[in-house]
Formats: C-alpha cells, sequence, structure tokens
C-alpha cells in the first residue's frame, strides 16, 4: 500500500523537471494566499511554484507519513508540527539561507517555541484564534452579549438561539479544548476522566447544533442561515465580508469569548525528502519579508507572525482586535500541544460519541 | 493449446495483482501495531531475516487490534448500520429499476439502444459533481422544497439535506445504473412466447410476470442487489457529503481511524472485517452464478 501511495502521490505531484527549470512545490490550506504573492515570487526569482491546496492537517499528514509527497514546502498547524518533527518528517532550515528571519515577532515565536525548539524545522506564516461566529441582528433580538463560552456551552443560552442554526467546527481539537477551558481545567489536559467531562458538556447541548462542519460554516454565516458557529477567527471574518458584500441585512460578528480562546499556528517547514531545497529557503525567505506578509495578512484576514510587517497592514486588520487581539485578550489565549496516541483515541472516540451519539 | 491455457489464468491473475496482493498487503497491516514515524506503523513479516526470520515473526504475530475492535461498541454498530442503510437502498434501486428495465425490455427494437445510452449518460458526468448537485436539489431553499412550496404540497420547507433520507437518495440515484443493466439484459433475452403461451392458457397478465418472468429474472435481479449492495455498504462520499452529522456508516469510521488517530493498523482491520462481511454474500452469489451457468 505505501509503494501504491507513493507511485499515485509521486504520478500526480512530481513532473519531471524540464533542464534548468527551477521550481518549488508547496502545499497550503485552500483560500490562504494572495494569489499575486505567488507570481511575483516567480517574476522576481525566476523559480516556479507548483501551488497546490488541502482542507484539513489530517489530508496533510498522511501524505507526509506515507513519505515521497513531493512537496518541498508544506504548511501545518503547529500542535501537529511538532508530532511530524517526532516522525522525522522534515528537515532542519539552514538559518543562512533565511535572513528575513530577523522580521518575526517574538509574541509568536516564543509560544510556538514549544512545538519547535528554537525554530529549527519553521517558520510561523499565520496564526489566529479558535472562537464565536455570530449574526448580530440575531444575538440582538434575543438580547444574548456573545462574549462568553456560556453562549455554546450553557443550554439556557444556546437554546435561544436553536431555531435559527448553530454549526460547530467538525474537529475535536478544536472544540474540547474549549470545554476544558470553560470548565475551569486545563485546555490541554490529557487526563481521560476529564476529557470525557468535556466531551459530556458538548453532548449536552448536542440537541441545539445543526451541524458539526468545518467549511460549510462561512456560508451559512454570511447568508443568515445560521446564527451560532464555533470557528476559525479568518473563516468568519471571511463570512462578515461575504455578508457585507451581498448587503441583505446580514452583520456577522467574531467574539473571543472572555474566557479565552485556542490560539493557533500554521508553521511552513520542508520536507525531509524534498527535492528542492534550495528554492524552499528562497521561498520562505520571500514569505519573511514584511511587504509580502503583509500583503498576506491584508488578504486573508488572519494575523501574521511578522512584526515588521505590522507598520504595512491596512487599518481594517491591525487595529481589529478580533484579528489582533490586545495585549489583555492575547494573554487568555491557551494553546495546545500534539496528543499522544493514546489521547488521540480518547478524543476521537468521544466526539463520535458526541456526534452520534454511539 | 498455449494461449488458451493463458486466457484460464488472466482472470486469476488479475485476481492476484489487483486483490489478493493488496488485500495481503492490508492484512500485514492489520497484524502491526502503530507508531510515531514515516510509514506511522511498525512493520511485521519483513524480509530482513529470510525465511528463518519470518517463522519467529508468525509466532510473534498479535491479534490485538481484531480483540480491540470486538471491545468497543463503535464497530459492529457502524457495520450493522452499514448494512442496514446498504439494504434499504438496494431494494428502493430495485423497485425503481425494475421497471425501468422492464419498460425498456418491452420497448421497440429501435428505441432500446436510445434508452440504454440515456441510462449510461449519467456516468459521463464526475460521480462527485453529480452528488454535489442533490446538496443543490435537497436543501431548505433548494429545488425540491421550492417546488413543493409553489405547487402547495407543504407549508414548510423540508429538511432533507443532512439526514438519512438524503443518503438513501443519493445511493438509489448514484447506483440505479448498475441495478437496471444487469436486469435489462436479463429481460431483454427472455422468450416473449413464453408469455403468449401463458396468456393462450389462460393466465391473467399478472399472474403471468409473477410465474414466469420472474422467476425468469432473479439472475438478474440478484446481479443487480449484489452489484449495488457491496459498494453501497462501504459508501464514504455520499453519507459525506448529504448525511447528516449523526449518520454511522463504516467508511466514515475508517477514515476516523486512517487520518484522525493515524491507526493504520486498526483501520487495516475494519477494512479486514468490512471485506470478510462481503465476501459472504459474494460467495453466495457466485454460488448462484455457477448453478445459472451449470443448468
Amino acid at each position: 500500500m505505501k509503494t501504491l501511495l507513493i507511485a499515485l502521490a509521486t504520478s500526480i505531484f512530481v513532473f519531471p523537471a524540464l533542464a534548468q527549470e527551477r521550481v518549488v512545490n508547496v502545499y497550503n490550506w485552500s483560500d490562504y494566499i494572495d494569489e499575486d504573492i505567488i507570481s511575483d515570487f516567480e517574476e522576481e526569482t525566476g523559480i516556479k511554484v507548483r501551488y497546490d491546496v488541502f482542507d484539513s492537517n489530517e489530508i496533510l499528514e498522511t501524505k507526509l507519513l506515507a513519505g515521497g509527497s513531493g512537496y518541498d514546502v508544506v504548511v501545518p498547524s503547529a500542535s501537529f508540527l511538532e508530532r511530524q518533527i517526532t516522525a522525522g518528517v522534515f528537515q532542519e532550515l539552514d538559518q543562512s539561507k533565511l535572513s528575513n528571519s530577523a522580521n518575526l515577532w517574538d509574541e509568536v515565536s516564543n509560544r510556538t517555541e514549544v512545538y519547535d525548539p528554537g525554530q529549527k524545522y519553521s517558520i510561523n506564516y499565520m496564526w489566529g484564534t479558535t472562537g464565536i461566529g455570530y449574526n448580530v441582528g440575531a444575538a440582538e433580538e434575543r438580547g444574548v452579549a456573545v462574549d462568553s463560552w456560556d453562549v455554546i456551552f450553557d443550554p439556557d443560552k444556546i437554546s435561544k438561539f436553536a431555531d435559527c442554526g448553530i454549526h460547530l467546527l467538525d474537529a475535536p481539537t478544536e472544540v474540547i479544548p474549549a470545554a476544558l477551558n470553560y470548565l475551569g481545567k486545563d485546555p490541554d489536559s490529557r487526563d481521560k476522566a476529564e476529557l470525557e467531562e468535556a466531551a459530556a458538556l458538548v453532548e449536552q447541548v448536542r440537541p441545539h447544533i445543526q451541524k458539526f462542519n468545518s467549511s460549510e460554516y462561512i456560508n451559512a454565516l454570511a447568508n443568515g442561515d445560521i446564527c451560532l458557529a464555533v470557528g476559525w477567527s479568518g473563516d468568519v471574518f471571511q463570512a462578515r465580508d461575504r455578508a457585507a458584500e451581498a448587503d441583505a441585512g446580514v452583520e456577522v460578528g467574531y467574539s473571543i469569548p472572555e474566557q479565552g480562546a485556542l490560539m493557533w499556528f500554521d508553521q511552513m517547514a520542508v520536507p525531509a525528502d524534498a527535492g528542492n531545497v534550495e528554492e524552499a529557503h528562497e521561498f520562505l525567505n520571500y514569505m519573511m519579508r514584511p511587504d509580502v506578509m503583509a500583503k498576506a495578512s491584508n488578504y486573508v484576514y488572519y494575523a501574521n507572525g511578522n512584526k515588521a510587517s505590522q507598520e504595512l497592514l491596512e487599518e481594517d486588520v491591525i487595529n481589529d482586535p478580533a484579528i489582533y487581539p490586545p495585549a489583555a485578550v492575547l494573554e487568555k489565549l491557551y494553546t495546545i500541544r500534539a496528543y499522544d496516541p493514546r489521547t488521540q483515541r480518547t478524543v476521537t472516540r468521544a466526539w463520535t460519541k458526541v456526534k452520534t451519539g454511539s | 493449446m498455449k494461449t488458451s491455457r493463458f486466457t484460464v489464468w488472466l482472470p486469476y491473475l488479475w485476481l492476484l495483482i489487483f486483490f489478493l496482493a493488496p488485500f495481503a498487503l492490508v492484512l500485514k497491516l492489520s497484524l502491526s501495531e502503530p507508531a510515531i514515524a514515516i510509514p506511522p506503523y511498525n512493520p511485521v513479516l519483513t524480509w530482513e531475516e529470510g525465511i528463518a526470520g519470518w517463522w519467529v515473526d508468525l509466532k510473534r504475530l498479535s491479534f490485538e487490534n481484531y480483540r480491540f475492535i470486538t471491545e468497543d461498541s463503535l464497530y459492529w454498530k457502524s457495520y450493522l448500520s452499514s448494512v442496514w442503510i446498504a439494504t434499504v437502498s438496494t431494494l428502493l434501486t430495485l423497485a425503481i429499476g425494475f421497471p425501468l428495465a422492464y419498460g425498456m425490455a418491452r420497448a421497440p427494437r429501435a428505441m432500446r439502444p436510445v434508452l440504454l445510452m440515456l441510462v449510461i449518460l449519467p456516468f459521463w458526468t464526475s460521480f462527485l459533481i453529480r452528488v454535489y448537485a442533490w446538496i443543490g436539489i435537497l436543501k431548505k431553499e433548494g429545488l425540491l422544497n421550492q417546488f413543493l412550496l409553489w405547487a402547495g404540497l407543504i407549508d414548510q420547507p423540508l429538511t432533507i439535506l443532512n439526514t438519512d433520507v438524503a443518503v438513501y437518495i443519493g445511493i438509489v440515484y448514484s447506483y440505479l445504473p448498475f441495478m437496471v443493466l444487469p436486469l435489462y439484459a436479463n429481460l431483454e433475452k427472455q422468450d416473449a412466447t413464453l408469455l403468449e403461451a401463458a396468456a393462450d392458457l389462460g393466465c391473467t397478465p399478472f399472474r403471468a410476470f409473477w410465474t414466469v418472468t420472474w422467476p425468469l429474472a432473479l439472475p438478474g435481479v440478484l446481479a443487480g442487489c449484489f452489484l449495488v449492495f457491496i459498494p453501497a455498504v462501504g459508501e464514504f462520499v455520499i453519507p459525506a457529503l448529504l448525511g447528516g452529522s449523526d449518520t454511522l456508516m463504516i467508511g466514515q469510521t475508517l477514515y476516523d481511524e486512517f487520518f484522525k488517530n493515524r491507526d493504520w493498523p486498526v483501520s487495516s482491520t475494519v477494512a479486514v472485517i468490512l471485506l470478510a462481511i462481503l465476501i459472504i454474500p459474494i460467495v453466495i452469489f457466485q454460488r448462484l452464478q455457477q448453478r445459472e451457468a451449470g443448468a
């Protein structure tokens, strides 16, 4: 099976390089870059970018663990990256080729330190939070302020929104930590009893939840089909902008609840078996240029880990407390580490029980 | 002589390359244990120590993964629920497919190729896109609800999408051609003079159908049912796109094991048992076919 997967992967992704043509194969999240950045990079360096996208860490991880993915730059989330480093998926970066790394923001690098000590294997691309997206009008109508996890985990409050639709991310690693945090436990707990208690909390409000999904909620929020969603910050901003463009009376808000929220990081790294290591480093270095990262954040509405880019950011990005939270809020954000296989199994199993009842 | 021997072996060669060899790999994987590495498991039965090494390895083999999935009710519930959904879908497909095939087989000879073409036509579009299209039809503000509201049959839009009903619709729609084609092939071959004889002897058309056409059509019915049932049990895409979060099917359970838990050995175990469950109807099918060929 392994050889089959490799044969499949290589036949799709690795084309015989034409003589002397320099290429870099990049694998990033979908809708996660301003495409001008890619064409600018190609023009400036003469390196052709083969850009490919995924929509879940699991898909990326499976390709990396099968080996021979054929990619030169990949963008896993930090907690996944941590485990992948242990598995030997990545190569150490050659710091001498990353002259722009001085631009990085210590507020972010200090936090990613636990996943990748000394930033030997990765650089930060974007970071964000997992909070609550909501329909502003619907919340006002019901007289409920969306500023606390009560809105999701308190049956009395969430039930008020049940009639107009509630979506939750179909990702236990995003929702279970929020439930743990709400219960006053360590969001990164590995304790089986605590994890099951957190799942039970979600199960309690399960009847009010219309669907678990990790992408559909963007349009559903924007169209006014639902009024609450636990989702990723940048996705909710996309919904907000689409709603504003449609101008159909839907206003979408994003809240980092007062109890805090999960802070996550997407890291750029180079697989150990990458074929174009030189080009991969040039790409990473380019992505650490202040003007490039500012352009990227201005487009996707996620905060980045590049301090120098901040003065080039547009007003509605840098001054939006939901994108760049003030210091007091930043302090309340929590992070989680990679789960060991046993904990992962407990969490997946508990999540299946939440969703299907069996 | 040589060529004929080769033609006999060709199907077996096919079976070996595309079924037995991959199955052996999955079986081997199901006996190993997961690891944080590339690939994410500790291989068993390696070639490194030759045949002698194999004997040692064989004695060490652990069926831990098989024991594990009997312990958690999730797995048998998933199997059961998948078999149930596949059974209902198969019967529905038969109920729609039989009249369709019957009509085609009784149509004027000149029209039959056109009708056959129409059955095959949907295959020209990607399966994924066709299932996606159902989202647009079944959703709350979708075509079906709009039509029903307009016709005054309902006053509140129906929730069909993200329920098991949508999964049934998706499976029946997607697999209908697999039911119609073997049925048509069977019905078209039936000798019409048999029905004339029945009528001459005072049989009503209804009774003639049940005593002549239906028994003769049984091999086609069975072929169609297996062609629908077997892939429907392992169906992943249709429930993922059209089903709700609470739709339990073995495809999803297998996906979670492989992608979320990164436990390739346990997901292989789930796959091996799924195959064992499916082999039983396949063997029955084979027997029936042989009997038909022998008759």
